[in-house]
């Protein structure tokens, strides 16, 4: 048998490999010294810093206010796109269409976004990525819903039809609450990957109004400063407690069906 | 509203009749995606052929430069290098993720779930600070090069950051799990009776795994291969952050065209490029996807 444990060195590797930058982040945040690589004791030092730290806020809230308006944007019409192409249409066309956000490279939709602003002559602005986030955002959220939606028993749809229930009726009382579930996780889906942009919104976005990610690029550029990695711990136990969340969300939905 | 059902499934055609709902639904997202993607996307692709503006923008005059410039030897071999540092990349992240994928598709079920879980971590968190935590590792006075000097391998710290091999280990980092993923939904398919029989007939695991299922998950080891290749190709950030800034990729070359100098027809040019090979792949991986095909039907 001690061939066949060869193939769990790749295997704890991968492990090792993703985890080790990640718990020296962490470690390396509570560290009372100024050096990113000697630990020099335990401190929360570098969080008061970061609190205190404007340029960051201001990104943050930013960010947070971009993710918000994308989120809605994206959830809305991500959801009437995956009924209408589960239920109302045949085209493969369409299908290839929704799914090209998500394969596209991030650094063609954001040039083709900035060329696209500059030729209509509109302003960049926090408006301007809302808008870019959405395109995405809207892609993901259609994916969501509609595996949900082809999953879904069509049954009672057909039912209310067939009651003469209006297409707008079925969808408001039959289809949306059906499909509440799959909508919230396109949803944090959106939120999340919006809150993480970076490229799209370094080139829709305007220099006086960058958002989190931009700041974090410009940081990092100039080297390497304690202050990231309380920042990386924050942002780090918020995403795996999203996850977490997620993740208990979909097992109690599953096994409340 | 409901059409005549001759001809069709009723249901079908019950549920495409009503005009009214199709605008409804498909109208708003469709209409986002044509002003929002394929208005800039065909902007691009227009601006290909024109020359360059003073200030950025672009003069309507029509020109084949910018294809030209395309294969001038000063951006043709950064095109060059950048493809075959992503391929490097997407090599790497193969042979470690195939391994990782094929045990967690045998794991128990529980166990299944946290190591997937695990896997996808790293990838919710922001994407500039992991490529940011490569540095404090790396870096002279940083851990790794402390634990060579520790176990005695080297004498002094070495030049561990800012050449191709950081940007390899930083682009491996970030697209990692985009490998695993794909791979192990292909192995998880499988039937694992087929390993079964390969084993009954008396061959080793190795074998099993090198004759049966590799075989067998030729597509969605392409799969794999495309989700990691295409995104480091555009990559910007990695070659900046961990390379120095001085061996940049075909991101960095688009990036510089419409910040730094200003050439959005030849920044398009080169996004063309990128769209295209992106398009070669997507086309070769659905055809060698379907010739693959045929094999799994006839195992059913």
């Amino acid at each position: 048998m001690p061939r066949r444990r060869m193939i769990y060195v790749p295997f704890w590797a991968t492990y090792v490999f993703l985890y080790t930058p990640i718990i020296v982040l962490v470690v390396m945040s509570f560290n009372a010294g100024k050096s990113p690589y000697v630990f020099e004791g335990v401190s929360l030092k570098w969080y008061g810093e970061l609190a205190g730290d404007e340029t960051i806020r201001n990104g943050l809230i930013n960010t947070l206010i971009v993710a918000v308006g994308a989120t809605v944007l994206s959830t809305v019409l991500g959801t009437l796109l995956a009924v209408g192409m589960a239920r109302h249409s045949r085209s493969r066309l369409l299908d290839a269409l929704g799914l090209l956000p998500a394969i596209l490279p991030d650094i063609v939709l954001g040039i083709g976004l900035l060329v696209f602003y500059v030729t209509v002559k509109m302003t960049l602005g926090l408006h301007s990525v809302i808008l870019a986030h959405t395109v995405f955002g809207m892609a993901y959220v259609a994916a969501v819903v509609r595996t949900r939606l082809n999953h879904a028993d069509t049954s009672l749809e057909e039912a209310s039809r067939d009651l003469g229930a209006s297409p707008l009726t079925t969808f408001t009382r039959i289809t949306l609450p059906t499909l509440a579930p799959g909508i919230a996780a396109g949803a944090l889906l959106a939120f999340t990957l919006s809150i993480d942009e970076f490229v799209i919104a370094f080139f829709t976005s305007a220099p006086t109004e960058p958002t989190l990610p931009i700041v974090i690029y410009s940081m990092v550029r100039f080297g390497v400063t304690p202050e990231i990695n309380a920042l990386a711990t924050i942002l780090l136990a918020v995403s795996f407690t999203v996850v977490i969340v997620a993740q208990r969300m979909t097992r109690l939905t599953e096994s409340l069906s | 509203m409901a059409g005549p059902s001759t001809g069709r499934p009723p249901r079908r055609s019950r549920a495409l009749g009503s005009a009214a709902a199709r605008l409804v639904f498909l109208g708003p997202g469709l209409g986002y995606l044509i002003v929002f993607l394929i208005v800039p996307l065909a902007l691009v692709l227009s601006y290909t052929i024109f020359k360059r503006g003073r200030f950025g923008g672009v003069v309507y005059e029509a020109t084949a430069d910018n294809f030209g410039r395309l294969f001038d030897p000063l951006y043709l071999d950064i095109v060059i290098s950048s493809v075959r540092t992503a391929a490097l990349t997407t090599l790497i992240a193969l042979l470690i993720g195939y391994p990782t994928a094929y045990v967690i598709a045998l794991l128990p079920r529980r166990w299944k779930t946290i190591a997937l879980i695990a896997i996808v971590m790293p990838f919710w968190t922001n994407f500039l600070i992991r490529v940011y935590a490569w540095i404090i590792l790396l870096s002279g006075p940083g851990l790794v090069n402390n634990a060579l000097t520790g176990i005695g391998l080297i004498d002094k710290p070495i030049q561990l950051l800012y050449n191709e091999g950081t940007i390899v280990t930083g682009l491996l980092y970030s697209y990692l799990p985009l490998m695993i993923l794909p791979l192990y939904a292909a192995i998880e398919r499988l039937d694992p009776q087929l390993r079964e029989a390969s084993a009954n007939l008396g061959a080793r695991p190795a074998r099993t795994l090198l004759s049966v299922t590799l075989p067998l998950t030729v597509p969605g080891i392409l799969t794999g291969c495309v989700f990691v290749f295409v995104p480091c190709l555009g990559n910007f950030v990695v070659p900046e952050i961990l390379g120095g800034g001085r061996s940049i990729m075909a991101g960095n070359l688009i990036r510089d065209q419409f910040l730094k100098a200003r050439d959005w027809p030849f920044g398009s040019t080169l996004a063309l490029a990128v769209v295209a090979i992106l398009i070669i792949l997507l086309f070769l991986q659905a055809w060698v996807s379907r010739a693959y095909g045929g094999i799994e039907g006839r195992r059913a």
